[in-house]
């Protein structure tokens, strides 16, 4: 039996098309159609859109999911339903799980949970090197032909520049883009905030921006020898900004992402050690915050990326050094990017829905991020001005490692369709 | 001294949540504590019945000391847990291990741990009083506190005096509290020692840097020195003691450079021969001991007004 969506009233905004007016959006059969004839209108399951925003479903191409081997933190299935929360309808997860997804085998097996248990397209991405010991090429041939979108040692940046180098360019000859965490480790060992003014009052270990800014560097100079596409994850560094700003200017294919806590937050939020606010790239100053916004309206930095990273309570409850780093941000990052972004009257917001639907998606090549004809019909609905107060009893996700939870933010996703089905409706 | 003292606080993590005012209770009840000791006093009934837990999960020696005395003259049952004897040893948090401590009816704990920030963590999740006895390399309140309090028995006031603080800034909870203490009582700190230790980004504390120690010296009123805390130098800082020594090491030749009457003050460990020679740090201008000494008063002084607070009772004077 075929199935009709039609969406009305709503301001449409789909950045990659030019469009930005109010209208209708239509689905049949999980795709998005021209029109529907009147008696498939006449079958059709409506929804109303007035006064709220018809977008593209949101995009994010970074996020953990711990599956598998971390499954008390979160799963398929609840990370997947944390992201349609979120407005998000495709994500690509990273391989740091117990195995680490370095083999076809693990592949296979995160695959097949995620055919059974997730409500939106998860993309996976494989390991840079076996174990992600920084040692050994994983076989990108074979985690290609199974579906990885990317490769990435992620959170274990590849420290030796010779395996960085091979593995670049070995992976352009499968076209698949390289996505780094970047960090000296030589210059971050035992720290856990960013070395500064609020590390010194704190006596907490800091960790110096020029520990990224080394990484990117490199990676300039690994992606202009080899043509290899090579994308920084979650950039904090202002210095990072101008490497990458100059390189896209000379034409090497890199790109970069910035999160949500990063453009919102600085290292003075730690306060008297919340570690809610510890994570890796650690919180920097508002010298930082402010190029990374100047970056994402320039276009320097690419899109916007949040670096779910969910933790029990148990384990973020304790001394701040002993903590994990990491937050989850899926279910309120539209709310806050548009704080940030929007609100603030920094970006459009056509240019911020952009920034978190099509242009993540054309760094791992996703078929997504847009409302094109004959694309999937994946939607997000939210009311651009609604204020709502982040509550963690609200949450999909597992965790509640979330520094938004208590504050008030502006922005609320109402809806979210995956090809033309609705995963997700706000109950009030 | 008037006889009613007031004090609201039941935990001391860091000088930064002092007043003045508060600052100065804790001196003239340590003062009172001195005086009725030095007639020969030697027990005292503030706590009386009570149990005081140290958790010391970082080695000490003149602290904790300091401490189990200041608890047992104020007439306290005293008892110490070290890290290794401790279930964190086998894997129990932090936090089970306080609320293990409390069940078992400690009265004030009183902690030292590896992670700054750890006692403000604690004071967050149990509500028995906690004293700070040095967390990472965030504070150490009772021994800034111990420090003022001796400069101003030399010195009567430190207002507008000058301290120098030199050595191991970067990983020193002594150092940051003092400043914290130093500034809030009217002196003007200088830090000195080596730029990997002596970081310029210390400035935003309103301090002044100076990597030039003849220059850092030559006006001081007193003289902090700290020992390298090699436990907590996670790579290196500077090429060796040997090259600390001959850089920054305060020996006969530079005491030159030192006005005749400085203070020379150390929270010890010393490492003689290395950050002080010998000779200075037994020379009449130094305080290394009295500073010992003044550590039990000054902490009979907190634990007492903590307790105090804790259990809303008046402070009466030790008589």
């Amino acid at each position: 039996m075929n199935q009709y969506l039609w969406i009305q009233n709503g301001l449409v905004i789909d950045p990659d098309n030019n469009r930005e007016a109010v209208g209708e959006i239509f689905a049949k059969d999980g795709l998005i159609v021209k029109d529907l004839t009147d008696e498939e209108k006449d079958k059709a399951t409506i929804y109303d859109a007035k006064n709220l925003v018809v977008a593209p479903g949101l995009v994010d191409i970074h996020v953990h999911f711990r599956e598998p081997g971390q499954t008390h933190k979160e799963d398929i299935a609840s990370g997947s339903r944390a992201a349609a929360a979120g407005g998000f309808t495709s994500v690509v997860c990273m391989p740091n799980t117990n195995p680490v997804c370095d083999s076809v085998g693990t592949l296979e097996r995160i695959k097949a949970s995620i055919e059974k248990e997730s409500v939106i397209h998860i993309y996976t991405t494989g390991c840079l090197t076996i174990g992600m010991k920084g040692e050994q090429l994983c076989p990108t041939g074979q985690l290609k032909g199974a579906g990885v979108v990317a490769l990435t040692d992620d959170g274990l940046c590849v420290q030796n520049n010779e395996i960085m180098r091979r593995a670049v360019e070995y992976a352009t000859l499968h076209k698949l883009p390289i996505m780094d965490h970047c960090q000296d480790v030589s210059l971050t060992k035992d720290a856990v905030m960013n070395e500064g003014e609020v590390s010194l009052k704190l006596g907490l270990k800091g960790w110096p921006r020029a520990a990224e800014d080394i990484i990117v560097a490199r990676n300039i100079i690994l992606s202009e020898l080899t043509g290899a596409h090579i994308h920084m994850q979650h950039v904090s560094s202002y210095h990072s900004v101008e490497l990458l700003r100059n390189a896209k200017a000379r034409g090497i294919p890199v790109t970069g992402e910035a999160s949500p806590h990063h453009i919102e937050f600085t290292d003075e939020c730690i306060g008297d050690y919340n570690t809610l606010f510890k994570m890796n790239p650690p919180l920097r100053t508002n010298k930082d915050r402010l190029a990374l916004i100047e970056g994402l309206k320039d276009g320097t930095i690419d899109c916007i990326a949040t670096d779910h990273a969910p933790h029990s309570n148990t384990e973020k409850d304790c001394e701040f050094d002993k903590a994990p780093f990491g937050i989850i941000g899926l279910e309120n990052a539209l709310a806050s990017t548009l704080g940030t972004l929007f609100h603030n009257k920094e970006l459009s917001l056509k240019e911020v829905i952009a920034l978190m639907t099509h242009k993540g998606a054309e760094i791992c090549n996703l078929p997504a991020g847009n409302l094109s004809i004959g694309a999937r019909a994946d939607i997000c609905i939210f009311d651009p001005n609604k204020k709502w107060i982040v509550n963690g009893d609200d949450f999909k996700s597992k965790s509640r490692n979330c520094p938004w939870i208590g504050r008030t933010l502006r922005g609320q996703v109402k809806a979210t369709y995956v090809e033309g089905k609705e995963v997700y409706r706000l109950r009030v | 001294m008037s006889d009613a003292i007031s004090w609201k606080k039941q935990n001391l993590i860091s000088i930064e949540h002092l007043s003045v005012t508060e600052i100065n209770t804790i001196f003239s009840l340590a003062r009172a504590y001195k005086k009725a000791t030095d007639s020969g006093q030697s027990k005292f009934n503030a706590l009386e019945g009570k149990t005081v837990v140290n958790l010391f999960l970082e080695p000490s020696t003149r602290t904790r000391l300091a401490f189990e005395i200041a608890s047992k003259r104020l007439s306290a049952d005293s008892i110490t847990i070290s890290g290794v004897a401790s279930s964190l040893s086998k894997g129990e948090s932090l936090k089970d291990t306080a609320h293990n401590i409390v069940a078992l009816g400690a009265d004030i704990i009183i902690m030292r741990h590896s992670s700054s920030g750890s006692s403000e963590y604690l004071s967050r999740t149990i509500k028995t009083p906690i004293i700070n006895a040095g967390d990472g390399s965030h504070a150490h309140p009772t021994q800034a506190l111990l420090d003022a309090f001796t400069l101003m028995e030399r010195l009567g006031d430190v207002k507008k005096k000058k301290v120098t603080i030199l050595g191991d800034i970067l990983f020193s909870r002594v150092a940051r509290s003092n400043i914290h203490c130093l500034q809030k009582l009217g002196a003007h700190v200088t830090l000195a020692g080596p730029n990997t230790l002596v970081p310029k980004a210390f400035e935003a504390m309103g301090v002044r840097v100076s990597h030039n120690l003849k220059e850092a010296l030559e006006d001081a009123d007193a003289i902090m020195l700290l020992r390298i805390q090699h436990e907590r130098q996670t790579s290196t800082h500077f090429p060796s003691i040997s090259e600390y020594k001959t850089s920054f090491g305060l020996n006969e030749r530079r005491a030159h450079w030192i006005k005749p009457n400085a203070i020379i003050m150390h929270p010890g460990p010393i490492n003689r021969g290395v950050e002080i020679d010998s000779k200075l740090a037994d020379s009449a201008n130094s305080v290394i001991l009295e500073q010992v000494k003044n550590g039990v008063f000054v902490r009979m002084a907190i634990l007492h007004l903590c307790h105090s607070a804790y259990n809303k009772c008046k402070i009466k004077l030790p008589k």
